[in-house]
């Protein structure tokens, strides 16, 4: 586990070089702006191998900007990122490791969940082989093998999820990188949906950087991020976080980052 | 090189399943050409007179002279279409996707350039299927024969397209687009009628007409439907390929767009 930087202003981590150099995701010093706003400011991240991480950050945080960083869609005025010790400078094969689910639907509405699931592991260059086994695995952890033929113009919005989380990991990614992934859920889809998220870094073995803004996703144990206006203010244990700052609760301490 | 080709096939796999899903689409894209071809021709061939210039060795009926034309506007129309596509939505939806993917930019965005022509391969067997059905007397033997050429007018009019989309923002939809780049593309090129006659009524607009890579996609498809080569054609859509591929693969940029918005609400 990577180290935890004290409650307090700076937003670098303190990880060691042997973290650093081991981790799924290492980001350090991150910038980026639109125009004269700043949306991310000298943001440094290390997450190891197979941890779950919460990143917590009301609207307009930046979270959706720093994932479209670290899947290389922006390029970063600043700083740089590793993911399983490659930086994205040396091109788009370092993305190979890394698994997204955005906030938005990406799904093609017109193909069915196995056509959906078969056109991005041509992507990743699985072979269909390979690519017609992982699919129906990963459709039946997610309940979803009698629905690999529906279109996903059928589906309602909790199974389209599962279908996302599905793609994300077919090609077994080392970090998952899931952006508000129960947002416009009832709340037992998102129940359900919530709990086979959590199980993901065991079932997976991957490292899982979670961005929302629902406190109740997140539990005291929970490393979490806490971004505001472009900077990780927080960084630890929910519990922790809270036993520093004297607060009954992440709300409160939220609300004290917000309005110090 | 494994991964690069089963990217390719998954990629032109899905913009084919779509399109056969997408039936209005199909419709769409077979109406317009036809409309042309049965209405508008019908029309312009007793006004217009067409004397013999190669690749024909005869007098031919107006019909037969547009058809080349008309594959170069479904490929115009549709290599505009998805390019537009292509640029719009990388904010959201499968574009993301796409370009998460660990392969060189360049070559993903080349990717769905030859899915989208595979698209418009698909559409102008269609229109040539029908126009034979509808009697159209036209040098169909030379289908395999003019392929090749199609797949490169294809990507280069899709390549156009997306530079384009890239770097014009005002171009916001389709309608746009239309009216300045398509229209004045097809209507300025020897689409319809042969530059000569363009240059009776207007040496200036014959000039434009010359410079239009428009007309040499059309040319370079029509010499290839009666077995030859159009050298100059065929050299302008190659260089214009490649110029205007590299350009737009230099020029898409998904943050750009992102950046300009954010910033406008700033």
């Amino acid at each position: 586990m990577s180290v935890s930087q004290p409650t307090g202003t700076n937003n670098a981590l303190s990880s060691s070089t042997d973290d650093t150099e081991h981790a799924a995701l290492n980001i350090s010093k991150l910038c980026f702006s639109y125009g004269s706003r700043h949306a991310l400011e000298d943001v440094s991240i290390c997450i190891p191998p197979g941890e779950q991480v919460m990143l917590l950050g009301a609207n307009g945080a930046g979270k959706s900007t720093l994932f479209s960083l670290i899947c290389g869609l922006f390029a970063a005025d600043a700083g740089s990122i590793n993911i399983n010790g490659r930086t994205l400078l040396d091109g788009a094969a370092a993305l190979a490791p890394l698994g997204i689910v955005f906030q938005s639907q990406t799904l093609d509405l017109d193909l069915s969940v196995e056509q959906n699931l078969a056109y991005f592991c041509a992507l990743h260059g699985i072979e269909r082989k390979a690519a017609r086994l992982r699919i129906e695995h990963s459709l039946q952890r997610l309940d979803l093998l009698d629905r690999r033929r529906h279109k996903v113009r059928t589906l309602n919005g909790g199974h389209r999820r599962r279908v996302e989380i599905a793609r994300a990991t077919l090609h077994q990614p080392s970090i998952l990188l899931l952006d508000e992934p129960t947002v416009g859920l009832d709340i037992p889809t998102r129940t359900e949906l919530i709990s086979y998220i959590r199980a993901l870094p065991e079932t997976q073995g991957c490292a899982v950087l979670w961005a929302t803004h629902l406190i109740d996703e997140i539990h005291d144990e929970d490393r979490v991020l806490m971004l505001h206006q472009g900077r990780v203010q927080r960084d630890g244990s929910a519990r922790q976080l809270c036993r520093d700052a004297g607060t009954a609760n992440l709300s409160e301490l939220m609300h004290q980052v917000m309005h110090p | 090189m494994k991964h690069y080709l089963l990217a390719m096939a998954g990629i032109v796999k899905r913009e084919l399943m779509r399109f056969i899903h997408q039936r209005e689409r199909f419709i769409a894209a077979l109406v317009r050409p036809m409309l042309w071809l049965v209405v508008f021709a019908a029309g312009f061939r007793a006004a217009l007179g067409l004397s013999i210039i190669p690749p024909y060795q005869t007098y031919i009926s107006y019909e037969v002279y547009i058809v080349p034309g008309l594959i170069g506007m479904i490929q115009l129309f549709n290599g505009m279409q998805s390019s537009l596509s292509m640029v719009y939505d990388q904010e959201m939806g499968s574009m993301r996707v796409l370009l998460t993917a660990p392969l060189p930019r360049w070559y993903l965005l080349l990717c769905k350039l030859v899915a989208s022509v595979m698209v418009s391969l698909l559409q102008i067997a269609t229109f040539l299927l029908v126009a034979r059905l509808a009697g159209i007397d036209f040098a169909y033997q030379g289908v395999l024969q003019a392929l090749p050429v199609m797949i490169l007018t294809g990507i280069q009019l899709g390549s156009l397209g997306l530079l384009i989309a890239s770097l014009v923002k005002q171009l916001e939809n389709f309608a746009g687009v239309m009216n300045f780049v398509i229209f004045p593309m097809f209507f300025l090129s020897s689409a319809l009628y042969p530059i000569w006659k363009m240059r009776e009524s207007s040496d200036w607009l014959a000039t434009l007409c010359q410079w239009n890579p428009f007309t040499h996609a059309v040319e370079a498809i029509r010499f290839a439907f009666y077995g030859q080569i159009n050298v100059i054609a065929l050299l302008v859509v190659i260089i214009c390929t490649l110029a205007f591929f590299l350009t737009a693969s230099w020029a898409y940029n998904p943050a750009r767009r992102f950046r300009a918005g954010r910033t406008a609400n700033a």
